[in-house]
């Protein structure tokens, strides 16, 4: 079995040390507590005994090399079988921060030492004691470039001081953990928190600027797809890339929200051409023409008018206060595909707006989308989500809930298909609709019933006469 | 520098041989081979100890250790002397007090590897957990001894410190109560030479020995490497204060071996030659040549002394290496022995704290937010 000897703090707070030299070389059989290396830290020279009993393997780092603390810097083989992943192997990935470090606090030793254990004595100056001159009262030593206050030198004649030690930004350890969770450079935000704290929400922030322009209808082909299809890779078989990033938090929200909720998914396909026929009228009618709404719109209208009917698809269980939250509005989520993951950006309030409204809310959202200026207000809050898979030129599928959210509603492609229609088979505009929900807060009757209501005005947009 | 009191009680010679001295060799008449052989395989044992830890702490098992290296007579041969019922105040150094009163080897290091804000009950083995304050101990130390009067018992308070914590206010006022009120306390002063870099000469131009009859506390000035001179003088204190006779000042000369911790490096400060001068000292090297004229010492005992000294450290490298990491909120459990509304709700508050690191929290929080 390998075992990774990392290099530990050997002071108290210190980030770096030195090996001097290694007294062995690999291929030594080394005992435990066996005098292996000399190293210097900022303390102290010190003898490094080994951690382990056996043949030493690897030695990571030369002598004459700085190591910071917790880089690899001798491995032994110890005998036995290998474990199946080494744990002590796991953050060797993470290169230590340079921006991060700190000064070593040295505990014990104050400033410079003075000679011969008794401090020299000085004459104490007076605020009267004019009569001494100046320079024998106290010279200045040699290190002090400080003018007297009084004298102010020209800036000129002041020696070049060495720019301060950059101050780390400012945060909080749990929004720390979160931009290294997500890769985010803390230097690179801005904070917006009180005296320029960076937020949770500042953070969030930053991933939705550094994002590459996403498609909320078109389907992004990406660079993959632009590859030979004989070729998947150039000479690897296999390659990894470490979890992180939106990866990572889509992840968590999904497990979250799949082994949560327990998810029930529902079909419904209809027969949209009357809807399909209104968006022509509309653009054709001059007050709508440049307004652009979509059959996207429409589905959003419908949800929200089908909310207003089956209350209980617009919840939330709350599973600390042991409440279920009956939300009195429409936030409406739409999924986003982007390059670097998911997004789901919503419209606040959506059940307020028309559907010109909407269509321009949802246009708004696109174009936030793209120029990756989406607010992270944009990105919390969402209530119940829409997911556009017809873009992908899919029909129907099982969507995974936006974790907190009681249901998810995709809509398939629009296909001409042959169709019952009036009593002999036409060919007309079909759609299928997939609703997910968390069958604790919704039960199978009003999820079909939900569903059927926004199946019913897609179907025939008049009988929302019959509903407000 | 002039010596004021060159009266250094010593009964084993750096050679090994006993010297007999009247007013104190009444205090060891039952040190005979056995018992002496006991406080050695003690010795031996504490010492492999010692280095097993400063091992650790360079293997990044141990954050910091205060080696007692060079010191071992002078813990030993006092912490032998104390009855059960005696109350041990040490500093963060009496890592071989501690083992004489029973402490777990795994219990000693807690505290060093950031486990626990302390390694022991001080009420199971009557020995408070190391003091980082320097000189601390010594007022709670005189506050326990006038509570043993008070209570009417024979107890003794003993407490452990070092040349340079006599010069803290702390310990001044220990003194001055301890001898107002005739308190039955011990004020056991091991005397290495530093205090961190700074030489013993530096803060007392008279022996620190000296101090103590300033305070009305009578004194003496011991050989800290020698386990006899060690353990009369500890009987001697504590007889007198179980009797009545008020606090005792013993100035334990001895040297630290090692540098002050794992932080520090004793070649920045301090001459090599004086380092082997005070080898040729070694409380350990003496008692062996003690012993080995007594016929005491025999492969089978060096044999049986080593194994006991590599089982102790090896419980305490798996000890310290297997010990779970403990639950943040422990750090609330013994603030104080009742229930505290303030501390509550910093647990509370902590607990809250803690739980927003989760990346559920996150989801939860981006989602949830109204």
């Amino acid at each position: 079995m390998i075992k990774v000897f990392k290099l530990p703090d050997l002071g108290e707070g210190l980030t770096e040390s030195e090996i001097v030299a290694w007294l062995v070389a690999p291929g030594d059989a080394v005992t435990l507590n066996q005098h292996i290396a000399d190293v210097e830290t900022a303390k102290a020279v010190v003898e490094l005994p080994s951690p382990f009993a056996g043949v030493v393997r690897v030695l990571h780092q030369p002598a004459g090399v700085v190591v910071h603390v917790g880089e690899p810097i001798v491995s032994f083989d110890i005998g036995g079988a290998d474990e199946p992943t080494d744990s002590t192997l796991k953050t060797d990935a993470v290169a230590p921060a340079p921006v991060e470090q700190r000064e070593a606090n040295l505990v014990g030793y104050g400033p410079a030492v003075e000679r011969g254990g008794h401090p020299q004595r000085r004459t104490r100056t007076g605020a009267g004691d004019a009569s001494v001159p100046a320079a024998s009262v106290e010279p200045p030593a040699a290190a002090s470039v400080a003018p007297p206050a009084a004298a102010p030198a020209p800036a000129s004649v002041e020696p070049p001081v060495a720019a301060p030690a950059r101050e780390r930004p400012r945060s909080t350890p749990p929004v720390r953990a979160l931009a290294r969770d997500l890769g985010i450079d803390l230097n690179m935000v801005t904070g917006t928190g009180k005296d320029g704290l960076i937020t949770r929400d500042d953070v969030r922030a930053r991933i939705t600027e550094s994002l590459p322009a996403p498609d909320l209808h078109g389907a992004e082909p990406g660079a993959t797809a632009a590859q030979p299809a004989t070729s998947l890779g150039d000479d690897v078989r296999e390659s990894r890339s470490p979890i992180k990033s939106l990866r990572k938090l889509t992840a968590a929200a999904m497990v979250q929200s799949a082994f949560t909720a327990p998810h029930v998914t529902e079909f419904l396909t209809i027969d949209v051409t009357p809807t399909v026929e209104l968006l022509d009228s509309l653009r054709a009618d001059r007050q709508f023409a440049d307004a652009g709404i979509g059959i996207l719109a429409v589905v959003a209208k419908a949800l929200c008018l089908a909310v207003a009917r089956t209350p209980s698809l617009n919840t939330r269980w709350d599973e600390p206060a042991g409440e279920i939250v009956q939300y009195h509005y429409v936030n409406l989520g739409v999924a986003a595909a982007t390059p670097r993951g998911l997004l789901v950006p919503n419209i606040g309030d959506a059940e307020r707006l028309d559907l010109r409204g909407l269509a321009a809310a949802l246009a708004e959202l696109t174009t936030a989308a793209r120029a990756g200026t989406t607010t992270p207000a944009a990105l919390s809050g969402g209530t119940i989500t829409i997911t556009n898979i017809g873009v992908f030129g899919i029909d129907a599928g099982t969507p995974i809930l936006n974790p907190g959210e009681a249901a998810i509603l995709a809509m398939g492609a629009i296909r001409s298909r042959p169709w019952e229609y009036r009593g002999e088979v036409a060919l007309r505009k079909v759609l299928t609709l997939s609703l997910s929900f968390d069958h604790r807060l919704v039960d199978g009757e009003q999820g079909s019933r939900f569903l059927a209501d926004i199946g019913t005005i897609l179907a025939d947009p008049a009988r929302v006469l019959t509903m407000v | 520098m002039i010596d004021f009191s060159p009266q250094l009680v010593q009964l084993l010679s750096i050679d090994g041989e006993r010297i007999p001295r009247g007013d104190f060799d009444s205090w060891v008449e039952d040190l005979d081979g056995a018992a002496l052989l006991a406080l050695y395989r003690d010795m031996v044992v504490v010492r492999r100890i010692d280095t097993e830890a400063t091992a650790l702490q360079r293997q990044g098992e141990l954050g910091l250790w205060p080696p007692l290296l060079g010191q071992e007579a002078a813990q030993i041969g006092s912490a032998r002397a104390l009855r059960s019922d005696d109350f041990i105040f040490p500093s963060y150094r009496e890592n071989a007090v501690a083992y004489c009163r029973g402490v777990n080897v795994t219990d000693i290091v807690k505290v060093w590897r950031g486990n626990a804000l302390s390694g022991w009950d001080p009420y199971t083995v009557n020995m408070a957990t190391p003091a980082i304050i320097i000189g601390a101990q010594t007022l709670h130390a005189t506050g326990w001894a006038l509570g043993a009067q008070r209570d009417d018992v024979d107890s003794v308070a003993i407490t452990y410190f070092g040349d340079g914590a006599t010069s803290e206010g702390d310990v001044n006022e220990a003194m001055v109560f301890a001898a107002s009120f005739q308190a039955p306390v011990v004020f056991f002063c091991q005397n290495n030479q530093w205090a961190i870099s700074e030489p013993v000469g530096v803060q007392a131009h008279r022996n620190i020995a000296d101090r103590a009859p300033g305070f009305g506390i009578p004194s003496l000035r011991i050989d800290g490497n020698d386990v006899i001179a060690v353990t009369a003088a500890t009987r001697m204190a504590l007889d007198r204060a179980r009797t009545g006779g008020g606090p005792t000042f013993i100035e334990a000369v001895t040297y630290r071996m090692g540098p002050h911790t794992t932080a520090d490096d004793p070649t920045r400060y301090r001459d090599p030659a004086e380092l082997a001068e005070w080898k040729t000292r070694d409380p350990l090297l003496r008692l062996h040549r003690l012993l080995t004229s007594l016929g005491e010492i025999t492969p089978e005992v060096e044999a049986a002394t080593a194994a006991l000294a590599d089982a102790a450290a090896a419980e305490l490298r798996a000890g310290c290496i297997g010990m779970p990491d403990p639950e943040p909120l422990s750090v609330f459990d013994h603030v104080y022995t009742t229930p505290n509304a303030t501390l509550e709700r910093q647990r509370a508050d902590y607990a809250g704290y803690l739980t927003s690191f989760s990346a559920e929290h996150d989801i939860a929080e981006q989602n949830g937010k109204a």
